[in-house]
């Protein structure tokens, strides 16, 4: 990266510019939505709650989930 | 910036984490599984078992495919909302670079949504948790991350305010501080779950526990570094900031 800081390039804004929340707020709340519903399924399924019948769930993600610190069982 | 970099950053963030979770497996595998293992051989001499008879998923497959999956997804689902985390942190934090930024935003989510919480619940190995309180334990367990991710949003606004007064340094310590006493005070008042069964061993526990907390440090750490890298070539392409670091180092020369 030497080469491009001996002739100083015009200041690049685009890491001090904010994301407007305009901008952002349909992604967040769409893949913040999804991603959160990814993390249910591997921390919560067929513990506290259960969306589907039985434990496949709950046993296939056993080691996992106690792991990454969920209340499994 | 425009919806554009969000959705490349997005990507990116979910790329990283996977990255991050192939790195975990393998801590897990290693060092996370061997206290498991102990802990389940206590269990079933114990007769604390699941209560059902037939295993429906084998020991041999919850310790590989298994684990590889719940890492693994989620890395990739923690890394997204990672990235979508930085994408509103970025330029409103301080006057930090992409990869400061990134840096920065993983270790904020590993304290506020990880260390802080597992410092009043932590992990539990197989064998230790009554069956019949799984309920209240799992709404303590989100109570207390949603509690403490407040508690760090508002030390960053505290910190914020403060710096233009005081300067950073001291605001710094003073919202570090404030968030501290914050976190121990709810600790103190949200109601505690001991539940170790007796004759389970202390120093099993205290492996199990110890690599559970390092799971998370090890992804995060992973996740802030890799997309760290990856969103500084996507933003500040051709180099760092003029003025950053490496430019005064240039200058030097």
């Amino acid at each position: 990266m030497a080469e491009s800081a001996i002739t100083p390039a015009p200041l690049p804004s685009a890491d001090l510019a904010k994301v407007p929340v305009r901008t952002l707020l349909p992604w967040a709340a769409f893949f913040g939505l999804l991603m959160l519903i990814v993390l249910y399924f591997v921390g919560a399924e067929q513990g506290a709650t259960s969306l589907i019948a039985g434990e496949n769930v709950h046993e296939w993600l056993h080691d996992g989930r106690h792991l990454l610190g969920f209340p499994c069982h | 910036m425009d919806a554009a970099k969000v959705r490349a950053l997005l990507v990116r963030g979910m790329l990283a984490g996977a990255v991050a979770g192939l790195f975990v497996f393998v801590f897990a595998y290693v060092v996370g599984e061997p206290p498991v293992d102990a802990a389940v051989g206590f269990e079933e001499a114990h007769g604390h078992g699941h209560g059902h008879g037939v295993e429906a998923v084998s020991r041999a497959v919850q310790s590989t495919a298994g684990l590889a999956t719940a890492v693994l997804a989620f890395g990739t689902a923690t890394g997204g909302i990672g990235a979508l985390v930085f994408c509103f942190a970025l330029g409103r934090i301080g006057r930090f670079g992409a990869r400061a930024t990134a840096a920065l935003t993983a270790f904020g989510v590993f304290v506020t949504v990880h260390l802080v919480p597992f410092l009043k619940y932590p992990g539990n190995p197989p064998a230790v948790g009554d069956p019949d309180t799984i309920g209240k334990r799992t709404a303590l367990f989100f109570l207390m991350i949603a509690l403490t991710v407040l508690l760090g949003v508002l030390a960053v606004l505290l910190g914020r305010r403060l710096a233009a007064r005081w300067g950073n340094g001291n605001a710094t310590v003073t919202a570090t501080g404030a968030f501290v006493l914050a976190c121990a005070l709810a600790m103190a008042f949200l109601p505690s779950m001991q539940e170790v069964p007796d004759g389970f061993p202390a120093a099993l526990l205290w492996q199990f526990r110890l690599a559970s907390i390092g799971v998370q440090a090890l992804q995060w750490a992973a996740f802030g570094a890799v997309f760290g890298v990856l969103a500084e070539r996507l933003l500040e392409p051709g180099g760092r900031r003029a003025d950053g670091p490496s430019a005064l180092r240039a200058a030097a020369r």
